[in-house]
């Protein structure tokens, strides 16, 4: 090996460790601070069953939202140029930047009871503050832009010859999105959809500002964690622990499954 | 990247005192000769703003610039090292958690402060009383149980079960009715404010005299909760020398007046 490549790959490795210190240590030291009766017990308290049961249900209705309505964005910005196209998508990723409590309260100022839309909303029966659905309108907030930046870089990624030969073929429009460019563009649908729900699970910020805190209808886990902190710093890690054991299981899952196979994969368009 | 944002943001400010700074407000006069840190509970900052003025002005080569969270952040932070000089909170738990530690030495009383309810500003609740909290409908915001506000609010709740005309599950039905739990007086505030919510407890001093926003109905004392503020000079403090003049300043009559400006109430000079 050459000086120059020496000197790459010590530069390598030590990018690598800077990026693992970073990122991987904090979650270590959380995970060595508890211990696995710590997090038997807090298994064992209803009020984190409730938290565990309220982040599921959410962050998955909340995923299933940001799917339907990201889907069709994305697919509309990966398309063909219209005006104000540059504009849409700055607009679309902005919430990316807003600190969350801050997020929160533009989202109270709009769907909240004396907000922009409080009144219509109220003239269908509709409360968002303080309830659960709040908790879902704030994890849907910060989750799809996340959701369409993934799925619009990978339907741009698409080669367009493929699609083009499936005209060649006489395959109609419909059947040319179902069987070429949703299975070429699966992977990166999955990985904005495993983004998109490892952000709505783990939302505080918006969340304790539009949906407020109450065990059982509008305290997620994250909520639960940060009140534990109040009172037992023990029992606040425990429970962070438990929100990333099962992040890292379904992430993982998803990194695992066939639907994550790279652009090389398997998944070559079959007419 | 994914732990970091599954993270709530307490967990950040104690992971590192590298993040201590992002969590908490600082000002920093750095071209001061000395600094003064002082640790200052959430409530306290803009009447401890002023204090800070007060004493840079009457010490020009002495700069003081605050960390302002809840008592137990500020006190996990002086735990885990962080540099302060003063620490000040109304969390008599929090206090005793840093003088058992070792962390400070002996605290002394320096404001009071009570609580009062308030409403939105909306006609259905202008008559609305002390005893409405109960209301069936009411959209009650409370203070967490896991918070010294939220137990204070609750005492006077209970205190209020008592008193002619609540009825002995007075403090039950207010408490089952809350929409929420809220972590500080300042999440309590905005959410009446805003209108959100319809009423909330929150501490004298939380709301500015003149402030229209809300209506603000008073808690009489015997159903009301004695909040008292305690300071005390950090042992590893750089500057004991200053964190001394700040709490004598604090407890001294001008630094009273100040504080009473701000909505606190005043220690009688023999407690000082």
């Amino acid at each position: 090996m050459t000086p120059l490549r020496i000197a790459l790959r010590v530069a390598g490795a030590v990018a690598a460790g800077v990026t693992v210190a970073l990122l991987v240590l904090p979650v270590v030291a959380l995970v060595l601070h508890t211990s696995p009766g710590a997090l038997i017990a807090s298994l064992a308290e209803e009020r984190t069953l409730q938290a565990l049961r309220l982040s599921a249900i959410t962050s998955l209705v909340s995923l299933l939202l940001v799917v339907t309505v990201g889907a069709p964005t994305a697919v509309l910005l990966a398309g063909r140029r219209f005006r104000g196209k540059a504009l849409l998508e700055t607009l679309i990723t902005l919430p990316m930047v807003l600190p969350p409590t801050v997020a929160g309260l533009g989202l109270l100022l709009a769907f909240g009871r004396a907000g922009l839309l409080g009144g219509t909303l109220s003239q269908f029966g509709v409360t968002v503050p303080f309830t659960t659905l709040a908790v879902i309108v704030a994890q849907t907030f910060v989750a799809l832009p996340f959701f369409i930046t993934a799925a619009t870089s990978g339907l741009r990624a698409i080669d367009l010859r493929y699609l083009e030969a499936a005209a060649t073929l006489r395959a109609s429009p419909w059947h040319r999105t179902i069987r070429v460019t949703l299975p070429l563009a699966l992977p990166s649908l999955a990985a904005g959809a495993a983004m998109g729900w490892a952000r709505a699970l783990g939302e505080f910020g918006a969340t304790i500002t539009l949906a407020g805190n109450l065990p059982g209808r509008t305290q997620t886990m994250p909520l639960a964690v940060y009140f534990a902190l109040e009172t037992d710093l023990d029992a606040a890690v425990a429970l962070a622990v438990l929100l990333l054991a099962v992040s890292f299981a379904v992430l993982l899952a998803v990194r695992a499954s066939p639907l994550h196979a790279g652009p090389a994969g398997a998944s070559r368009p079959r007419l | 990247m994914l732990a970091s944002i599954m993270m709530p943001p307490p967990v950040w400010c104690i992971a590192g005192a590298v993040l201590l700074t992002a969590c908490s407000r600082e000002q920093a006069p750095l071209d001061s000769d000395r600094v003064l840190t002082v640790f200052a509970a959430a409530s306290l900052v803009t009447a401890f703003d002023s204090l800070g003025e007060v004493l840079e002005r009457r010490t020009p080569d002495l700069g003081v610039r605050f960390n302002s969270a809840g008592s137990q952040q500020l006190a996990r932070q002086l735990a885990q090292g962080a540099e302060g000089d003063v620490f000040a909170s109304p969390d008599e738990r929090w206090m005793r958690f840093a003088v058992e530690r070792g962390l400070v030495e002996e605290p002394e009383v320096f404001a009071r402060n009570r609580l009062v309810v308030i409403f939105a500003r909306r006609p259905e609740l202008e008559t609305m009383q002390l005893v409405n909290l109960a209301s069936p409908g009411l959209k009650l915001v409370l203070a967490a149980p896991e918070v010294p506000l939220g137990r204070y609010a609750r005492e006077s709740l209970r205190k209020l079960s008592a008193a002619p005309g609540f009825g002995p599950d007075f403090a039950a039905r207010a408490e089952e009715g809350a929409v929420s739990l809220e972590d500080n007086a300042r999440s309590v505030l905005a959410k009446v404010r805003l209108g959100e919510a319809d009423a909330g407890i929150v501490y004298g001093s939380d709301v500015a005299p003149g402030d229209t926003a809300v209506r603000v109905v008073a808690i009489p004392d015997p159903f009301n909760v004695d909040v008292e503020y305690h300071i005390a000079v950090v042992k590893a403090a750089r500057d004991t020398a200053a964190a001394r003049g700040f709490i004598a300043l604090v407890r001294g009559a001008e630094g009273q007046a100040i504080l009473e400006r701000y909505g606190f109430l005043s220690v009688p000079p023999a407690s000082r």
